[in-house]
């Protein structure tokens, strides 16, 4: 082996990988709190909706599912416009990853209002609790709470994904990656970095999520 | 500008073999490398058990278009040169190994201790306590999260075509290239791999479904 690794000109180059860095936390967050929304909404219209809702909503997880997130990337970012929806490259990144995470969500947090048991509703209800307390306090709260680990990898898988958004050139931290590589031809050295930039992104979340846990969804009295 | 005919939908259809042929080998590679994560992960060599820890963490951590452009670069360091094809099968075998491995290590912890205890109190060594009693067992539980996980890569094999691997995706880009017929394009394409995906998925959860049964 007589490669000469030159990391100099990857780490010259930390203002763009920081940046880099920033902006998939940035858009990994985004999608998260939008995918949660989108999976709330999804999973109590396919517990209580009317048929036709159900349906779709259905159709919609099926389809997502079970084709690769680039070309739903593509189909918002090359499709959208050809029926007049122009979106740029970071727009079209943030809704087809909330498309996309709203999906797997959606299953997710089913299973948690699934698991609740009729008895505790009702006896919010006997408790004299409204019904948006009763959805909010008995139902969606521990519902998450007992699907948190399954949302929590999803969310981080999520992350992960987001380097795919390079592909039409969303600013985050891959595509910052490819920036540089085509600049210095150091390939190896810089997606190493940015692997490894990725591996500490993904146990800063670990982290975050687990703190999160700790601090807003811990049982009262058993914290 | 050139249209979207038969000759280019014949092109994006007949891409999908790459696809296919890609999925094959990787799962077929990550198969044989989960088996020895998974068996090296539930053993008792401390050492080995630690490192395949770390091998998972590793690529379940790190986005897998890294784990292919490092698969596609890494090589040529080393004095190999790798074509997109290599690289592709090269990157996706060693994810699989890692989700593979730490599936199948859940399955094998699954079987019931009683099992294990009963196994080696009939004097079997290691091996024939695996071969006979323990991965028989595991297997069944093992069938539908294994046929998720085929599920994800068939789909994952579609980033190959950022490292300029043929398969579908990049069929569908070069046509639509072409003719720009994005919408048209890529719903194809999205449906060509829903084909191949959605009965895997339900094949998935019926058997997740009756080993519920099986095991109330």
């Amino acid at each position: 082996m007589n490669y000469v690794f030159q990391f100099g000109d990857v780490f010259n180059a930390w203002d763009e990988l920081a940046l880099g860095a920033w902006l998939t936390v940035r858009l990994s967050a985004l999608s998260m709190i939008f995918g949660l929304v989108v999976a709330i909404f999804g999973a109590l219209g396919k517990l209580s909706g009317p048929k036709p809702v159900r349906w779709a909503i259905d159709a919609y997880i099926e389809v997502i599912r079970n084709t690769p997130f680039l070309i739903q990337l593509f189909m918002v970012f090359f499709g959208l416009p050809a029926i007049g929806v122009r979106l740029d490259a970071d727009q079209a990144a943030l809704l087809a990853m909330v498309i996309n995470v709203g999906a797997y969500a959606t299953e997710i947090v089913r299973a948690g209002i699934e698991s609740i048991k009729k008895g505790q509703i009702e006896a919010g209800r006997a408790l004299g609790l409204k019904s948006m307390q009763i959805f909010r306090y008995v139902v969606l709260l521990p519902a998450i709470r007992t699907v948190y680990p399954a949302l929590t990898s999803q969310f981080i898988l999520l992350m992960l994904n987001s380097s795919v958004c390079s592909a039409i050139a969303a600013s985050e931290l891959t595509a910052a990656a490819n920036d540089i590589q085509s600049r210095t031809f150091r390939s190896f050295e810089v997606y190493f970095v940015v692997t490894a930039i990725y591996l500490a992104m993904s146990f800063a979340f670990s982290g975050v999520f687990a703190a999160i846990e700790r601090l807003f969804l811990s049982r009262p009295g058993k914290a | 500008m050139r249209s979207f005919g038969v000759n280019e939908l014949i092109f994006i259809v007949s891409a999908a073999r790459w696809t296919i042929a890609l999925s094959v080998v990787a799962f077929l590679g990550g198969a044989a490398g989960g088996l020895l994560v998974a068996l090296a992960r539930t053993g008792t060599i401390s050492p080995l058990r630690y490192a395949m820890i770390a091998y998972i963490k590793l690529f379940q951590g790190t986005p897998l278009l890294m784990q292919l452009f490092l698969a596609f670069f890494g090589p040529n360091i080393l004095g190999f040169n790798v074509d997109p094809w290599a690289a592709a099968a090269l990157g996706l075998t060693l994810n699989a190994s890692a989700f593979l491995g730490e599936i199948w290590r859940g399955c094998i912890q699954a079987t019931p201790k009683g099992q294990w205890e009963a196994a080696t109190a009939l004097g079997l060594r290691y091996m024939p306590l695996m071969r006979f009693v323990v991965l028989p067992q595991a297997f069944k539980i093992a069938i539908a999260p294994t046929t998720g996980f085929l599920v994800q890569l068939i789909k994952a094999t579609s980033l190959a075509s950022i490292i300029g691997f043929v398969e579908l995706t990049r069929a569908a880009q070069v046509i639509n290239n072409a003719t720009y017929r994005p919408f048209l394009i890529f719903g194809i394409v999205a449906l060509i791999y829903f084909a191949m995906c959605w009965p895997l998925s339900i094949f998935s959860r019926r058997m997740e479904q009756k080993l519920a049964v099986a095991a109330r």
